[in-house]
């Protein structure tokens, strides 16, 4: 191989692995973005099933339920439209509780329950996540009586 | 009375700073001496009172002083002094005079360690800086003012955020801050090279110092970030991707790739306009990153402050002092040519890549946090970037970026061989793909491919640190005189080296398993027993608990009891973990409670973290190899030989 070519083959070796490296950086990017929808887009069937995505909303008063000495537990979330039901198994954030405004990770099954592996509630017990504050101006927008 | 003169104190700090901001830099461009040296007198003065502005706030909090509002939405007269101090910080308000406290402090260290500097230049930077706490303290006086009276006062304060209540994170925003404002002090460097039209070595061994130190502090920084994340916030993960921690991180890789960088155009007065555009960048990141969390654009866990104003005034000033940087970057900078070359192969290549990868992981951190504002900013929706993003693609730069940081160290200036660097090398070479395939077989048994390349980098990264001292031990011939710089380089890149395998061990061998337990069951995760013992009421100064005790043994020996508790603090009432850690070097356990389950059951977790703690580990080496370098004789001799003609010292005096 002459110096030259050995240059080029240089040169199209660096360019394969920035092509592949670049192509697998945007598939993750692509793979990774969770959009969010409220309970209301939920309920009328807007989210891809078998697809992570956000759902945030209200913690209905009286819905936080588990077996006892079962970790696994549900909820109901609310933006005063509709309504979605959270099944999760895992240790619930300090500051969840009812009436406090949360927003979950996970998929919808076929029986529409979200199905979250991450629940999170903000460190602030009057911080509302600016999607859930939004999807209730919504709600209360359309229909002044609620 | 003592809050007004804290508030007088700082609006005349900022008549100051106008006066520091803009006097010195007219007198520059129209050679008035007289204007030029006023520099001095008015930082020191400007510091004078915003140190003492930041006393009246902290003497407030120390007072319980319930009739200013700032003290009294985060404070109470039931917390402990410690974080009665740090609580002057624990909100917006306090922690953006904390910024203007920090910028005074750099502005001040400039001025007294100037005798080096030419007069002019150092006036340029002195006044750049005051230029920016101008902005930051008309920001602070007109939408954040943590002097404002409550009318009528509080009884007791509101008490500061229970997750704030903790030693790391006291003293986490002060180390976050130098840092983030220390690389002001290369951006105004940078600002008055380019007002100068001139850049040579000196400019560069002045401006290395100051920007490793606000590396060292900006490492040390997230490090403390991360470790109070891992034990208070998050469960025991310590690293979440979350857009706050990226934007201390931004700043981070752009100030990393900046040192580099600084080093080639120190020794070969090459990268002149990449420098100053680094330079730009890592205080820009800075500002930005201060936007972010500032502002309350983000969606995260840090973002306590929410307040509209507050975002536009910081995007006008963002916008202004990043504007302005370029635009006279784009002016000025075509006159910092260089006409040096350099080999193919040779250490200006080695930086010059490694510049290249740390901007490409840059741009990865930068795409998946600014993503989400920019698509809900455009009306297209509401998105999140998952961490899974984060990690996946950052390795994609690093994994080259590691490699070619082995090969680096062992370059030489101008005209390399690539074959002599890898003959060199070829010890550390086979050393690190054997151990690094054979180790986490031998200490985790799953090995895979990801854990080999793992151990393999971190392995690669401290034999080439390493190589040259040990070599310099085994044969004392071969005797090579090591420079502080080179030492500090060594010491840094074996941190480098311990942090990644730290990273690796803890992601790939990690257990993590959450569980309901009634006192008195137990589980058993991978050889050891947990024991879910008694469950018992604590007290503390502010907070009420229930402590839990477990028992943890391993092979039927007790290995450690640890004692999670949940708090409730007395006034915000909220609930806040506190886990229970048994910490060494090889691994920490960690057990935290979660909540009752019903039927005397709780929920709980445990955790097995091999090795997590070498991952802080690395981050100190790091900070201490900065340290090594900027004590390295070159950056003192200078000082030294023109202490003597002291020409300002009367000026300067006040603050040295």
């Amino acid at each position: 191989m002459t110096a030259r070519q050995q240059r080029m083959l240089i040169v199209v070796l660096v360019l394969a692995g920035v092509g592949v490296a670049t192509t697998f950086g945007l598939r993750a990017f692509q793979e990774n973005l969770l959009y969010y929808y409220t309970p209301t887009q939920v309920q009328a069937g807007e989210p891809p099933l078998n697809r992570k995505f956000r759902v945030g909303g209200l913690v209905v008063p009286g819905t936080v339920g588990n077996e006892p000495g079962k970790l696994e537990k549900t909820f109901d979330l609310t933006d005063n439209g509709a309504m979605v039901t959270v099944h999760f198994a895992g240790i619930l954030p300090d500051l969840f509780r009812e009436g406090q405004g949360i927003i979950a990770h996970g998929k919808l099954n076929d029986e529409g329950v979200f199905y979250a592996e991450e629940v999170l509630a903000k460190h602030d017990e009057n911080y509302m996540p600016p999607e859930v504050a939004e999807s209730l101006k919504q709600i209360h927008g359309e229909e002044p009586s609620q | 009375m003592i809050p007004e003169l804290g508030q007088f104190a700082l609006i005349v700090a900022l008549i100051l700073s106008v006066v520091q901001g803009v006097v010195p830099l007219v007198g520059a461009q129209t050679g008035n001496r007289a204007w030029v040296r006023l520099a001095w007198p008015a930082v020191s003065g400007q510091a004078v009172f915003v140190f003492l502005s930041f006393a009246c706030l902290v003497w407030s909090f120390l007072q319980n002083d319930f009739s200013v509002a700032y003290v009294a939405n985060n404070s109470n007269s039931a917390l402990p002094t410690l974080y009665r101090v740090s609580a002057t910080w624990g909100a917006h308000e306090g922690s953006m005079l904390l910024w203007v406290v920090m910028l005074a402090f750099w502005g001040v260290a400039v001025a007294a360690r100037s005798k080096h500097l030419p007069e002019m230049f150092a006036a340029r930077v002195i006044a750049v800086l005051g230029l920016i706490s101008f902005g930051f303290m008309l920001f602070t006086l007109m939408t954040s003012n943590p002097f404002d009276r409550l009318i009528p006062a509080a009884f007791d304060g509101r008490d500061l955020n229970p997750l704030l209540q903790d030693p790391a994170l006291a003293i986490h925003p002060p180390m976050l801050y130098m840092g983030y404002v220390g690389f002001a002090v290369a951006f105004s460097f940078a600002i008055a090279a380019m007002l100068e039209g001139k850049m040579d070595a000196a400019w560069s061994r002045w401006a290395r110092p100051w920007t490793t130190i606000a590396w060292v502090f900006l490492t040390l920084g997230i490090a403390l970030g991360s470790w109070w994340a891992y034990y208070e916030l998050g469960w025991g993960g310590w690293w979440f991707w979350d857009p706050v921690e990226n934007a201390s991180f931004m700043p981070w890789l752009a100030g990393t790739a900046l040192i580099h960088s600084l080093a080639v155009t120190e020794k070969r007065g090459l990268f002149k306009s990449w420098t100053l555009l680094l330079a730009i960048s890592a205080f820009s990141l800075s500002l930005l990153g201060t936007f972010l969390v500032r502002s309350g654009v983000l969606v995260s866990v840090h973002a306590f402050a929410t307040d509209p104003e507050r975002g536009r005034f910081i995007l006008a000033f963002l916008v202004t002092v990043i504007g302005g940087a370029l635009a006279l970057y784009a002016w000025r900078a075509p006159l910092l040519k260089s006409d040096e070359g350099f080999g193919k192969v040779s250490k200006e290549t080695f930086l010059l890549a490694n510049n290249v990868l740390l901007i490409i992981a840059l741009l990865v951190v930068l795409l998946g946090t600014l993503f989400p504002l920019f698509m809900d900013a455009m009306g297209g929706g509401k998105y999140s970037v998952g961490p899974q993003y984060f990690a996946a693609v950052f390795v994609i730069p690093t994994i080259p970026l590691v490699l070619l940081m082995g090969f680096g160290m062992h370059s030489i200036w101008r005209r390399d061989n690539f074959s002599r660097i890898a003959r060199r090398l070829r010890v550390p070479m086979a050393a690190a793909i054997v151990l690094g395939v054979a180790l986490p077989w031998m200490l985790y048994g799953r090995p895979s491919v990801m854990t080999a390349i793992g151990f393999t980098a971190g392995l690669w990264v401290i034999g080439t640190a390493l190589f040259d001292p040990v070599g310099g031990l085994l044969d004392k011939s071969r005797k090579v005189r090591v420079t502080r710089g080179t030492w500090g380089m060594i010491v840094a890149h074996f941190g480098i080296g311990i942090f990644i395998l730290g990273v690796t061990a803890t992601e790939s061998y990690s257990i993590h398993r959450d569980q309901a337990l009634r006192i008195g069951e137990s589980i058993e995760v991978s050889g050891y027993k947990v024991t879910f013992e008694s469950l018992k009421p604590a007290t503390g100064p502010n907070f009420t608990a229930t402590e839990a005790s477990f028992v943890i043994t391993r092979n039927g020996e007790h290995v450690v009891s640890l004692n999670p508790q949940k708090r409730t603090y007395r006034v915000q009432r909220n609930p806040m973990t506190e886990a229970g850690i048994d910490g060494s070097l090889a691994r920490d356990l960690y057990v935290a409670l979660g909540e009752p389950l019903g039927g005397e059951a709780w929920s709980m977790r445990f955790q097995y973290k091999p090795l997590v703690r070498l991952i802080w580990l690395g981050c100190i080496f790091m900070g201490l190899g900065g340290l090594i370098a900027i004590s390295d004789k070159r950056y003192r001799v200078v000082v030294k030989k023109e202490n003597k003609a002291s020409g300002r010292e009367a000026l300067a005096g006040g603050t040295s």
